[in-house]
């Protein structure tokens, strides 16, 4: 009795041990079989599982995918382990912490034949070719147009229009300290009205009660009339493709205002130290083939970098770009971003 | 010597793992933040010392942890009276409902509880929004099932004929409590309260959404400064604060413990408890009712709710988009995520429970030499840490440490079990630690006098009255698992997700589907741990008898 209970113990840890030690070398020894890639992304990342797989299939590596957090856990990862690579390839990485990854070096040069080089040029985050576009967005201000023609109100354009007294206690954002659109919103206003004008601009935001939301989670499905939460704000920050996941029998009942919007790109790059660099290149490429380019908007709601791929229907009338977003060099960004988050902090929150 | 060997290699195996999996993750990177540029330096700690914020966010989480410990206990303490000692029809219904919240994803529950207190709301006309009290009641709505279910555990073991005595002698009902039935429950209460309060100390996700832009906690500083500016150095001295929190939590806790921590009388079956009276189980009933209703039940209420809610009044739509990937925003059907749940739950239930029940079991002798009961304290300390320290510290701990061969696991799905098995560590060992040592050493004597041997006494005493906390452990180690988010979420994998990640995944996309979907896979994760709940709740060994 006595040595099997002892005995029934180290059993079941030699058992979980075990365990251990078969699923880890299957991820650790590339020698074996079938060649190993590790993917390393944020964790909005979504490809169609068929798409994946014919991956897997034509190339004949075994993928795994790793998604540790948002963008800026990523980036801040990869910089983390630059001795000892967290993958071989990384995507969604984007431009408000580009910059980082630029000067850290967390990726190495690549240039994919897949992506013609004037699309290429029209989002690359510098000239290095460290960072490869997958696909953008607009982070924009929402509208609730319901909600506007039932109070008689004119839909607000501008950002300087959400300052005015008609609007007041109107607008949700999510702090840019916690999220990524609310960065990529922040970032917009320092395009606008430059540094250090933003502040001037927050607190004519902040004496208009604009409120400041964790995520853009509480932003558009707890505090956004629009969305199916029905919460008390009609303006909310999202994105210029989210009034298209609105729509109710052909009509949309929201709209993006196009003159707030600041243009995110989310890059992919080979990892610098890559046990498989050329694996990497093929994903890079994977990423860029016509199929998941025209995956990517119905997955992850972002246009794709390749100009010539097939965008669903509905976004033409419901999703459509900002013809003139704000822009910040990347360099700026990395150089001013934990400056401008502590000003705001002080700013708006104090 | 052969004993000794065994008891000191039951201590050794869980301590390794803690050390591996926990500790040198979490001191490689705070050290690391102490040699910024590979030379020693406190001019950050100075410095965030020297910032009137950071006096504020600590006093903020030991404000919230203390008023959400507070509130937990005191209601928990009759919830349990109740659901425990008292017998009335749906029962055990009841206390699977109040262990679900125990599971739910913090981001569904900042979304339930947010939805109802913003003016548009229900109970938009409170103006609870942003206000102290709906922190506290968050926190209670997570933590509630802790108190009540230890604390009922070790109440429904006491031989009632004690508390019979003193009443039959002339005591007050009130004079019972506080003399007879207050310090036999010590232990539990305290043990539960340590729990309680490092969940409170160190709750993000719902804090944040509730607590509006200015709440700040120390959890939530180290999360920024870590995941989003990778200030290293900050997140350090943070980090010390946390681990200084922790150890004072521990230290009060196990005073409390020791001092009152004695042999208690054990009933021999668990049928004591009497039919519910009104006279008697009134008041108890009305808090519980109270907290159950309006705490526990509103914001499952309104989870549901939106979980039914489509585009043309309600319905079951969003349930049947889970089963049916392809077109829609999900990868996997909602039955892989399960399945991909349970298969982790499983893994980190037997790795918590085993490690758990050695742990508890050292920790529960009574060596006569001081040194050595100190070293047990301290021993029972050490596996609380993982409960207060950062998931975010632990979780970039994992990135600089397990990175070579053969521990290169920071790819591997391997981690995943691990990291909840390190979180539901601690609870096992609350659970088992005060049944352990309420056992009266007279049974051991009496079993070695009736000529046992050491192992065989072991076996039949201290396991086989283990083995009643047993159930309770698993259910909580395994709940524990299933609903983990934090550590987990830096080691997910979007082609394999667990139903929390599917949770979060779906609630970070718009539309009124995708909204829909997240809040109907959360019912679905609460369905499943009420069932296991309910199940571990059967599974109390019949032989698990004092005589």
């Amino acid at each position: 009795m006595s040595r099997t209970f002892v005995g029934g113990l180290a059993a079941a840890l030699a058992a979980a041990l075990a365990l251990t030690g078969c699923s880890s070398s299957a991820a650790s020894t590339p020698s074996s079989a079938p060649a190993t890639l590790t993917v390393v992304t944020h964790d909005s990342f979504n490809v169609s599982p068929d798409l994946l797989a014919s991956f897997e299939k034509s190339s004949g590596l075994k993928v795994t995918y790793v998604a540790p957090g948002d963008a800026g856990t990523l980036v801040n990862q990869l910089v983390l382990t630059k001795d000892s690579p967290l993958g071989d390839v990384v995507y969604g990485i984007d431009n408000t912490f580009a910059g980082r990854a630029l000067s850290e070096q967390v990726t190495t040069p690549y240039t994919s034949t897949a992506l013609p080089a004037a699309d290429a040029d029209a989002l690359k985050a510098d000239g290095s070719d460290r960072l490869t576009p997958i696909d953008f967005g607009d982070v924009c201000v929402n509208a609730d147009t319901a909600w506007f023609s039932a109070h008689h109100l004119a839909v607000p354009q501008t950002l300087e229009d959400l300052t005015k007294p008609e609007y007041k206690d109107l607008l949700v954002v999510p702090n840019p300290a916690s999220s990524s659109p609310g960065m990529a919103f922040l970032t917009a206003t320092v395009g606008a009205s430059g540094d250090p004008g933003y502040l001037g601009y927050w607190t004519a935001l902040k004496n208009n009660g604009v409120l400041i939301a964790k995520d853009w989670t509480e932003t558009y499905s707890v505090q956004f009339s629009g969305s199916a939460g029905k919460g008390p704000r009609p303006l909310a920050l999202s994105y210029s493709t989210s009034p298209a996941s609105e729509v109710v029998n052909g009509a949309a009942p929201t709209q993006a205002l196009l003159q707030t919007c600041f243009r995110q790109v989310e890059y992919a790059g080979v990892i610098a130290g890559a046990k498989n660099p050329e694996g990497a290149k093929k994903f890079i490429d994977f990423m860029l083939s016509q199929q998941v380019q025209a995956d990517i908007p119905g997955q992850m709601y972002m246009y794709p970098a390749l100009r010539s791929a097939t965008l669903p229907a509905d976004w033409v009338s419901f999703a459509p770009l900002s013809p003139s977003p704000y822009a910040v060099p990347a360099a700026t960004i990395t150089a001013d971003r934990d400056r401008w988050i502590r000003d705001w902090t002080a700013t708006v929150v104090g | 010597m052969t004993r000794r060997l065994a008891w000191t290699l039951a201590a050794l195996v869980p301590l390794a793992f803690l050390g591996v999996f926990f500790a040198w993750p979490v001191v490689t990177l705070i050290v690391r933040g102490f040699f910024p540029d590979g030379a020693f330096s406190l001019d950050a700690f100075t410095a965030v010392f020297a910032a009137p914020r950071t006096w504020r966010v600590i006093a903020t989480t030991l404000a919230q942890a203390a008023a959400g410990t507070l509130v937990a206990v005191a209601v928990g303490i009759p919830g349990a009276w109740l659901l425990y000692r008292t017998r009335f029809p749906g029962r055990l219904v009841v206390r699977a409902l109040v262990t679900v919240p125990f599971v739910l994803p913090s981001v569904v529950v900042g979304v339930a509880f947010k939805s109802l207190v913003i003016s548009t709301g229900p109970l938009g006309g409170l103006g609870l929004d942003g206000s102290f009290a709906i922190i506290v009641a968050s926190l209670v709505f997570f933590n509630y099932a802790l108190v009540v279910r230890t604390v009922g555990a070790m109440w429904s073991a006491l031989d009632p004929r004690t508390a019979q005595a003193a009443a039959t002698l002339g005591a007050s009902p009130a004079r019972v409590w506080w003399t007879v039935t207050l310090p036999a429950l010590a232990p539990a209460i305290a043990s539960a309260a340590a729990l309680v309060f490092l969940f409170c100390a160190s709750a993000y996700g719902v804090v944040m959404v509730l607590g509006g832009a200015s709440y700040g906690t120390i959890e939530t500083e180290i999360w920024f400064l870590t995941s989003q500016l990778l200030d290293l150095r900050g997140a350090a001295a943070l980090s010390i604060v946390q681990l200084v929190v922790v150890a004072a939590c521990l230290l009060v806790s196990n005073h409390l413990q020791a001092r009152q921590a004695r042999a208690q009388r054990f009933a021999t079956d668990t049928t004591q408890d009497t039919p519910w009276r009104w006279r008697r189980d009134g008041a108890a009933t009305l808090v519980t009712a109270v907290v159950v209703g309006l705490v526990l039940l509103l914001p499952m209420g309104a989870l549901l709710e939106r979980s039914l809610r489509t585009a043309s009044g309600y319905g079951l739509d969003h349930y049947l988009a889970l089963g049916a990937p392809g077109s829609g925003p999900i990868s996997v059907p909602v039955w892989t995520a399960a399945a991909n749940s349970l298969r982790t739950a499983l893994l980190a239930t037997l790795i918590a429970v085993v490690l758990g029940l050695l742990v508890s079991l050292v920790v529960s002798r009574r060596p006569r030499s001081a040194p050595a009961q100190r070293a047990l304290g301290v021993l029972d300390a050490v596996f609380m840490l993982p409960l207060g320290v950062s998931a975010v510290t632990v979780g970039f701990g994992f990135l600089i440490t397990l990175n070579r061969p053969p521990l290169d696991l920071r790819s591997s799905l391997i981690l995943v079990p691990i990291a909840q098995a390190i979180v539901a560590l601690p609870l096992v060992v609350r659970v088992l630690l005060p049944v352990l040592r309420a056992i009266d050493p007279r049974l051991r004597e009496t079993a070695q006098v009736l000529g046992a041997g050491p192992w065989r006494v072991l076996a039949s005493i201290d396991v086989a009255l283990a083995a009643r906390g047993l159930g309770l452990a698993t259910g909580f180690a395994f709940a524990t698992s299933l609903g983990e988010f934090g550590a987990t979420s830096f080691l997910a994998r979007p082609d394999q997700p667990t139903l929390p990640v599917m949770v979060f995944r779906l609630i970070g996309r718009p539309g009124l589907e995708s909204q829909g979907m997240a809040m109907a896979a959360a019912v679905v994760l609460t369905l499943g741990c009420a069932i296991v709940m309910g199940i571990a709740e059967t599974l109390r060994p019949k032989e698990a008898r004092l005589w």
